[in-house]
Order: structure tokens, then C-alpha cells, then sequence
């Protein structure tokens, strides 16, 4: 029997292409396994722009977000790794936020809202939280959409796709991504506040 | 002289051919069905042999924790009427991921169904159809959840 990590060797294909095209990274349990590290500013592809509405049926856009670093986390609420992560974000979210850092959590649960909203509130998550569509799926995942959860997208504050995650990490090689990006921005920040 | 018996023949090779073609979706697929005989009377134990890509499991028919996708089978009415569908014993499974071990299958395993002929089924070949819908996952990511369309060749006695 064929080994396939992906729905379909079409759909790995699609996804690997994409993710090469957003990131420049490897993709798979591999990925999930290996520590951490944004790509070089000069590697780095634009995030697509996106429109959803959130648990509060408030409208927003990623571009809302310009200038802040973002986690952007494909999740469901089947997904037992996406279950380990949702802690970190929301400590994440309230560690970093000040800093101009935000977690956006895309449900792809196909029951919808019905029973991604009580799951929110159980898991007291302190950050967005949207539901997926085929649009940002085909955006983000390629033909066959997002094939494997979690995948995540680290956004730096210039909407560029820093880094891409699939599967389960470690609590640490997040923290050190974001610190990372947080970190070369606050001394594009300092320096450009010191120019007279 | 006509060989009346060839276009019989013919019919149940068809639906044999489509039966080993479409049963499989992602980590997880069946081995061909084989052909199901409904007797006149009584009831007919069938089983489907489903193998799990290794490093995945899925869920069980009953798994423990509300928000997880249970394994479901569901045969579509027809030539034969479902008694009842049987899985066997979980295993439960220490993962990454969860505090409580999870209850799953993994690897090869069958599932039983037991039939037995609808009223007013006519006699001869035909072909039975339904659906498995999973949702796998391994240490580190899940999978979207899958249906198997399920078809097995038949034949009302």
C-alpha cells in the first residue's frame, strides 16, 4: 500500500506546491518534528488577503492586520493536536498582544458554529476565531484546500508568510518564531524612531 | 445454439469490476468486497476488510470524547434490509495528544454487518452500495473526515 500523508498524491501535490510558493518550506510530519525558524525577509510571499466574520459576527479582513505580526491557525474541533495547541495561543494572545501580535483560529468544522462557538467558550479562547470557507481554504490549501490540522501560517507585519507549520509543535518553537519576528520589528521600529 | 446464460455472466462481471474500483479514500481503504449471497430465509453475516495506513489510526464506532468523529458505516436500502453492523473491540490507544487513551482502530480489521433479504427482493444479481466515513489521524496532525463509497456485488437467491 502507498504511503500518502495527504488526502490524495493530487492533493499532496497541490499543497506542497502551494506551501513552497507561500514559504519556501518543507511541509508533512517531518516539518511538524523540526524546530523553528522564520524564512529570510527576501523569501518571503504575500499571505492572501481574506474576508470572514468571526464568532461575534463582526466582518474583518487580514489586512486588518497589517503591521502586526499573526498567527494564523487552521484548526477543528475533531483535531486532538489542534486540542495541545489552544492554550499556548491563548497565552500567546495575551503575552504578545501588546506588542502588536495576534492569533486568528480558522474552524474547519463542517457543522459549523453550532458547535465551534460552545467549544470556544469551554476552551475560553481569548482570541478571533472564524469559520473557514472553500475560498480561504482554496487560498491557503490549494485545490484540495487544507488537508491536514493543524497547519498554521506565521504572518510578519509586512502580511508576508514568515513560516508554515503542519502538524503538532512545540509550545517553544512558537515562542521563539514570534519573539523572532516581534524582536526584528521592534529594531525596524527603533531605528526608524531614531532617524531624525 | 444461444448461451443464455452470458449476458448473466457479463452483468455480474461488471458489478465485480466496479466493486474493487472506488474503495478507498486517504489512509484508510477496503479490500475488495466480496460477493454477498442473501439466502432465501434467514440471516447472512457479511464482512469488509478495512486497512489503516501504518502511523494513522482512526476513531472507533465510539469514541471517547464527545467532539471526535466516530467510524460509521451505512448501507443504502436495496435487495437486503440491515440487522445490525458490527466493530470489533477498540483499541485504546496512548497518544501524543490526549490526556486519556483514545479509543480507536488501527491497521487491518472487519467490520460485520448482518443482513438479511428485503421483501419483494428479486433473485439475481445486483449490486449493494453504501458508505464508511472515518476520520484519521496520527501522533502529530488529523485529517479532514472521508467516506468510502462501498460497493459490494450481491446476489438474491
Amino acid at each position: 500500500m502507498q504511503f500518502r500523508v495527504l488526502g490524495s498524491p493530487a492533493a499532496a501535490v497541490v499543497l506542497v506546491g502551494l506551501i513552497l510558493a507561500l514559504g519556501g518550506c518543507s511541509s508533512g510530519s517531518s516539518r511538524a518534528e523540526a524546530a523553528s525558524s522564520a524564512k529570510p525577509p527576501e523569501k518571503r510571499k504575500p499571505a492572501p488577503d481574506f474576508q470572514l466574520k468571526d464568532a461575534n459576527g463582526q466582518m474583518f479582513r487580514l489586512s486588518d492586520y497589517k503591521g502586526k505580526v499573526v498567527l494564523l491557525n487552521f484548526w477543528a474541533t475533531w483535531c486532538g493536536p489542534c486540542k495541545i495547541e489552544i492554550p499556548w495561543f491563548v497565552d500567546f494572545e495575551r503575552t504578545y498582544k501588546d506588542r502588536g501580535f495576534a492569533v486568528i483560529g480558522i474552524a474547519l468544522d463542517d457543522d459549523g458554529w453550532a458547535v465551534v462557538k460552545p467549544y470556544v467558550e469551554r476552551r475560553q479562547m481569548n482570541y478571533r476565531v472564524a469559520m473557514g470557507s472553500p475560498e480561504i481554504e482554496q487560498l491557503y490549501g490549494g485545490g484540495e484546500g487544507i488537508e491536514s490540522l493543524p497547519t498554521t501560517f506565521i504572518i510578519d507585519r509586512q502580511s508576508r508568510v514568515a513560516d508554515i507549520h503542519v502538524g503538532l509543535l512545540g509550545k517553544s518553537d512558537y515562542k521563539d518564531e514570534i519573539e523572532e519576528l516581534l524582536a526584528a520589528n521592534d529594531r525596524v521600529e527603533t531605528t526608524r524612531q531614531s532617524i531624525p | 445454439m444461444k448461451n443464455r446464460a452470458l449476458p448473466v455472466r457479463c452483468g455480474v462481471a461488471a458489478i465485480a469490476w466496479a466493486a474493487l474500483w472506488a474503495q478507498t479514500a486517504g489512509v484508510m481503504s477496503l479490500l475488495p468486497p466480496a460477493r454477498l449471497r442473501v439466502p432465501r430465509t434467514g440471516l447472512v453475516e457479511y464482512s469488509l476488510k478495512a486497512a489503516v495506513e501504518p502511523g494513522y489510526h482512526v476513531n472507533s464506532d465510539k469514541p471517547n470524547d464527545e467532539y471526535l468523529i466516530p467510524l460509521r458505516l451505512s448501507w443504502d436500502p436495496g435487495a437486503v434490509e440491515v440487522l445490525a453492523v458490527k466493530f470489533p473491540k477498540p483499541l485504546l490507544e496512548k497518544s501524543d495528544f490526549s490526556e486519556q487513551p483514545l479509543s480507536v482502530f488501527t491497521g487491518n480489521f472487519e467490520i460485520v454487518t448482518q443482513f438479511k433479504r428485503a421483501a419483494g427482493a428479486t433473485p439475481g444479481p445486483g449490486l449493494l452500495t453504501g458508505k464508511l466515513r472515518y476520520q484519521a489521524c496520527n501522533d502529530k496532525m488529523c485529517l479532514p473526515p472521508k467516506n468510502i463509497v462501498v460497493k459490494v456485488p450481491l446476489l438474491v437467491e
